[in-house]
């Protein structure tokens, strides 16, 4: 019950997020907010995972955890440089 | 009465964990420029996520499903101030200014001070053009 509860709090913000996303002029806004609803889902995980009674979703939880971070360097580097592999003590490339 | 005392206890964990989750992503929704925004999304990462796990870990109990909890609070709490600082830095780098920048010099300079007008426009917020980002480098 309780569990239920905060999950649909959790899904309230998730959906608040979802709109600046959407809305969000900037791309940082939009990587902000990508990373605010990754929070969401692992939080989610872990109350679907005690609802269910199945403690398995917690090591999903885990790895969105992981997934996260590098998700959103990745796309922030990659809008800096605009390429992946460019090593960051380098002059950028001339676009 | 334990049992009792644990319900109770989850359960004022785990509503403070998501009413602050929630003004986290309201304050994502109101608040006027990127880095006001960077700051009521820490809130919910750090005050929401830590409070809701905790109330988790007090209904697990000491077992293994506890370690995972803290393995994922241990998690956000570490990559969470990550990518706020790379996402200010990005920002910051890409051209966009702060909303209140340099207001506290022309506050002192006296009311006569112009003021530069801030627009809502769509144009002001948007990541700048390739030539501004080319001058900041």
């Amino acid at each position: 019950m309780m569990f239920a509860a905060a999950a649909l709090a959790v899904l309230a913000a998730l959906g608040l997020a979802v709109v600046r996303a959407l809305r969000g002029p900037t791309v940082f806004d939009r990587v902000l907010a990508g990373n605010y609803v990754g929070v969401g889902a692992i939080l989610l995980l872990a109350l679907v995972g005690f609802i269910t009674d199945r403690p398995e979703f917690l090591d999903i939880g885990i790895l969105y955890g992981l997934l996260n971070i590098i998700s959103t360097l990745a796309v922030l580097k990659y809008w800096r440089y605009g390429d992946l592999s460019h090593g960051g003590d380098e002059e950028p490339p001339a676009t | 009465m334990i049992d009792a005392a644990v319900t109770g206890l989850s359960w004022i964990l785990l509503a403070a964990g998501a009413f602050y989750y929630f003004v986290g992503a309201l304050g994502l929704v109101r608040m006027p420029d990127v880095f006001t925004r960077m700051h009521a999304g820490s809130i919910g990462d750090t005050a929401g996520a830590g409070l809701m796990l905790a109330g988790m870990m007090v209904v697990a109990g000491f077992s293994l499903v506890s370690v995972k909890l803290i393995v994922i609070l241990v998690i956000i709490l570490f990559t969470s101030p990550i990518t706020t600082h790379a996402l200010a830095q990005a920002a910051l780098h890409a051209g966009v200014e702060p909303l209140l920048a340099g207001k506290g010099k022309r506050a002192s300079a006296g009311p006569k001070a112009p003021v530069r007008k801030r627009t809502a426009s769509k144009t002001r917020r948007r990541a700048p053009s390739r030539k501004a980002r080319e001058a900041t480098r």
